[in-house]
Parts: C-alpha cells; sequence; structure tokens
C-alpha cells in the first residue's frame, strides 16, 4: 500500500477555487517534487496535506501505519521567528511536542532523539546559540532538525531554500537528498525546477494543467516541456 | 525618620502587607503571560482586555452586585478567547479588533456609569478604575486570598503547559501539524490571560495593565537569547519593580498604579542600554 494517497484533492479559500482535480500516490523512500506558477496553490497543498486546512473536495488517505502526527514540515520563516528568543535546543526539542501529548515534560528519550537530530543535521555545537542570531542556512537546519523529530517517514518542504546563498543552496539540497537516502519519504514545494528535475523521483505540477509523474515523464509531458521553457525563458530574461 | 523606620512603621498596617502581597503575585503572573502575548504579537491585548473589564465593571456597579468579580471575569474570559481566536483568520484582523473592542467597552462603560451610577462620587470612581489608584491600599483580607490562589493556579498551569506553550507560540502551524492541539493552548493561553487582567485591574487599574504584561518581558528579551531565561527573568524583573513601586509609592505617597509602571520603564530603558553594551562586545 502507499504511503500517500491523494485522490481527486480541490483546494481553495472559503468559496473560490485555487486547484482541483489533484490527484498522486506517494511510496515510502519517494521524493515528490511540487512545481507551479506562485499562486497556483503550492503551499496550500502542503498545509491540506498537514491537516491545518479542510480540502474542498475530494479525500487524503495514509498508509503503511502512517500516523498523522508522523509527519515532519519544514515551514517558511514567519514574522515571528525572525526575533524569537529561544535557544537551538529550545527549538528542536519542541519538535518532540506531538509525541508528549499531555505529558507536560520532555523525558530522556525525547532528549536523546533531540541530540542525534542536531548532530544529524551538524548543529550540535550551536545547541545554545540564539536562533535569532544563525544565518539563514543554519536556521534551516535547525528547523530541519526540529522536524526531524516529529518524524522518521515523512518529510514536507515548504520552499527549503528560498533566501540562501547558492553554496548554502546546495549544501542544503545535498542534505535533503541523504535523509531520502536514509529512507524518508520527501515533499518538497520548490521553485528551482532544475534541482526539482536533478533530485526529485517524482514531480506533481500543479496551475492550469495538472501532472503527475515521474521525473522522465514529466520532462516529456506538454506541461513540463512548457513550464521548462517559460522558466529557461524567465532566466533569460 | 530614616527609611528602614518609616518602612517598618508602615509594614505594621495590614492593608500595607496585602498590597505588597497582593501586587507582587500580580506581577508574577502577568510577565509569566507577557513573554507569550509579546512574541505572539498581542502586547495590545491587555489594554483591550481590561478595557472589556471595565465596561464589566461599570455594568456590575450599577446593578449594585456585592461581588463584581462574578460579572467581570466570564465577560473578560469570553472577549479573550474572541479575540485571541481571530488573530488568525478573521474579516476584522487582530490589532483591529483589539482596538475596537477595547474602545467600544471603555465608551459603554463610562456611558453606563453616567446614566445610571447613583456614586456621589463619579469621576473619582471612573479614575480609580482606570488608574487603579487607591483600590490595591483598600483590600479586604478575601481580596488577598482569591487573589493567591489564582496565582497559584496560574503558576501552576504555566509550569505544566509551559513547553507546549512554547511550541504553539513559535510555530502554531508545526505544533498542529505534528499532533499538538494548537487550539486548545490558545484557548488556555486566552483564559488565563483574561483571569490575570482582572487581577492585574486592582494593582494598576485598566489603563495601565499593558505595561505590566509587556514591559518585563521586552526587558528581559533585550538582556537574554533563550526562551528560558527570558521568561524566568521576565518574572524576576517584574517582581522587583512592583514590590520597589509599590514602596516608593508608600513612602512618597505616590499612585501605586503608575509609581509602578514608571519603575518598570526605567528597568527597561537600562536594560536596552545593558543590551546595547553586550551586544556591542558581542560583535
Amino acid at each position: 500500500m502507499a504511503l500517500l494517497t491523494v485522490r481527486n484533492l480541490a483546494l481553495g479559500y472559503e468559496s473560490h477555487t485555487i486547484a482541483e482535480g489533484i490527484s498522486f500516490t506517494l511510496n515510502a523512500g519517494d521524493y515528490l517534487c511540487i512545481v507551479g506558477e506562485n499562486g497556483s496553490g503550492k503551499s496550500t497543498l502542503m498545509k491540506t496535506l498537514l491537516h491545518l486546512r479542510e480540502p474542498m473536495g475530494g479525500e487524503i488517505l495514509t498508509g503503511d501505519g502512517l500516523k498523522r502526527d508522523e509527519i515532519g514540515y519544514l515551514p517558511q520563516q514567519t514574522v515571528v521567528q525572525k526575533d524569537f528568543p529561544a535557544s537551538v535546543r529550545e527549538i528542536v526539542l519542541s519538535g518532540c511536542q506531538g509525541r508528549c501529548g499531555l505529558r507536560p515534560f520532555y523525558n530522556r528519550e525525547d532528549k536523546k532523539r533531540c541530540e542525534e537530530n542536531m548532530e544529524r543535521m551538524g548543529i550540535t555545537a550551536l545547541a545554545n546559540r540564539c536562533y535569532r542570531e544563525l544565518s539563514g542556512g543554519q536556521q534551516q537546519r535547525v528547523l530541519l532538525a526540529r522536524a526531524l523529530c516529529a518524524t522518521q517517514k515523512l518529510l514536507l518542504l515548504d520552499e527549503p531554500v528560498s533566501g540562501l546563498d547558492p553554496k548554502v543552496t546546495n549544501e542544503m539540497y545535498r542534505l535533503i537528498e541523504s535523509l531520502n537516502k536514509e529512507g524518508l519519504t520527501v515533499i518538497m514545494i520548490s521553485h528551482d525546477i532544475s534541482a526539482a528535475l536533478q533530485y526529485a523521483t517524482h514531480i506533481l505540477h500543479i496551475g492550469s494543467q495538472i501532472f503527475f509523474g515521474t521525473r522522465q515523464e514529466y520532462i516529456e509531458s506538454e506541461a513540463g516541456q512548457l513550464f521548462l521553457a517559460q522558466q529557461k525563458g524567465g532566466e533569460q530574461a | 525618620m530614616s527609611v528602614f523606620e518609616k518602612l517598618s512603621f508602615y509594614l505594621q498596617y495590614p492593608f500595607v502587607r496585602y498590597a505588597l502581597i497582593a501586587g507582587v503575585l500580580i506581577a508574577l503572573c502577568s510577565s509569566l503571560l507577557g513573554v507569550t502575548l509579546v512574541l505572539k504579537r498581542f502586547s495590545f491585548i491587555g489594554d483591550g482586555l481590561s478595557h472589556v473589564a471595565f465596561g464589566a465593571m461599570s455594568i456590575a456597579a450599577v446593578l449594585n452586585l456585592t461581588n463584581n468579580i462574578l460579572i467581570v471575569m466570564p465577560v473578560t474570559i469570553i472577549s479573550a478567547i474572541l479575540l485571541l481566536r481571530s488573530g488568525q483568520n478573521a474579516k476584522i484582523k487582530g490589532d483591529a479588533a483589539v482596538a475596537m473592542i477595547s474602545v467600544t467597552a471603555l465608551a459603554f462603560g463610562y456611558l453606563v456609569m453616567n446614566l445610571f451610577s447613583n456614586s456621589a462620587n463619579l469621576s473619582g470612581d471612573v479614575c480609580s478604575t482606570l488608574f487603579g489608584s487607591v483600590s490595591i491600599l483598600t483590600l479586604s483580607i478575601t481580596d488577598v486570598i482569591v487573589c493567591v490562589v489564582l496565582s497559584i493556579v496560574v503558576v501552576i498551569i504555566f509550569i505544566l503547559f509551559y513547553n507546549k506553550i512554547f511550541s504553539v507560540t513559535f510555530d502554531e502551524d508545526f505544533a498542529k501539524a505534528t499532533g499538538t492541539k494548537a487550539d486548545r493552548y490558545n484557548l488556555l493561553i486566552a483564559t488565563v490571560t483574561a483571569v490575570v487582567i482582572v487581577l492585574s485591574m486592582n494593582l494598576v487599574g485598566s489603563l495601565l495593565i499593558s505595561a505590566l504584561v509587556i514591559f518585563p518581558a521586552l526587558s528581559a528579551m533585550r538582556l537574554f537569547r533563550s526562551f528560558r531565561a527570558v521568561t524566568v527573568s521576565s518574572v524576576v524583573i517584574s517582581v522587583v519593580c512592583a514590590f520597589s513601586g509599590i514602596l516608593i509609592s508608600i513612602l512618597e505617597g505616590t499612585p501605586v498604579g503608575s509609581t509602578i509602571v514608571a519603575v518598570d520603564a526605567v528597568v527597561f530603558i537600562l536594560c536596552s542600554i545593558a543590551g546595547f553594551f553586550m551586544g556591542g562586545m558581542k560583535r
């Protein structure tokens, strides 16, 4: 059975529909990139997958014993976080909050998981530093470590490289790739179509046309060629 | 008479001791919540809610209720829930909603008092509700007990839910997505905020409450860089300011509420300067 199955999903706000007819299935270990123009509903799709927003129609099914709270999420940064006084360890540890339930404090297992994931992201040395004083790339690593505390299965990333310089962007992509190789299923929203085509196994294109398929199928599809041509034009202009 | 003799003379009176106990406890509770409210961009909720409480209080006064907390508390709690919930996706945005509700409640409160009050000293009543100038020194033993019990409850709730409050404040979407019942904790924060506000009305009155909520948190944020350190130090700052504020006002005969806020403001300036130099050394 697939890890995640989406059938005929419609997205929108109140009575206004942004996108409809989205269907795809995702198996464990897949790396899905969601591409599309601005405002096509990529972030809304992600929020719907996370149950932060009700779908207008269609259904989202989870399989392989994936529980609702076993999804890790790397959101886009909010204004609140920019000047939030919190140490790196406090933030990473808060990724374990979901599994606490009504238990008021973190136990030894949570703390161990936090240390492991900081190690994994190479931020152990920053553990006591203040989040707002870190560079953009370091902040993303912190949030990624937090997401890893929440999941071992499925990771949702909302534009993980926006605002990062090219070198850090590449490091970030490589980090995500290594997590995917370790067995995590990844869903990533990206503006960067070339990176999407380099790393993803599957592509979901939303916009005027909806497309879902493997990377190769996308390159050969009409939607893919149109979008690639557009992006290329945009880069040259 | 030296300052200490003067102090020990005043401290013989129970009402002075009551004021000190209640003042310190209220300062403690309000600063605990302050950090979260400031970070959630709800600095003004204290102001808004206290005006709602003022409106409710004047209605209670007109109805001649002996225990007006029975009306004031539920009305304020309901408004707090409505305001904090409206933060995310309401038609009227958070700050506008707070401003709207607060001026409306203030206007209606004063209107009702003017139309129906049979008190001889209307402007005195209004002034003391707004600035809390007298009421803190007229607390009865029952008031103090209520205050102590509620403060203990607030502190216990805060300690038990500390980690959850942190998660919900730092990143509500992430908390929700990973299975934390964020809405429930927002409701909790709103309710506790309302309780603390109604309590603090006695101390500084409804116009100056915001200061009690936001100043200690802001001062602490100049100096410290982790959530725990900010929370703990904002409590310490708030308690010290309230304590010294009340002492000064007793010794010098200044109004209690405004003296505490003045001390808070001075401490904030000192913390900003200290923070500037600490940051400068680091860079």
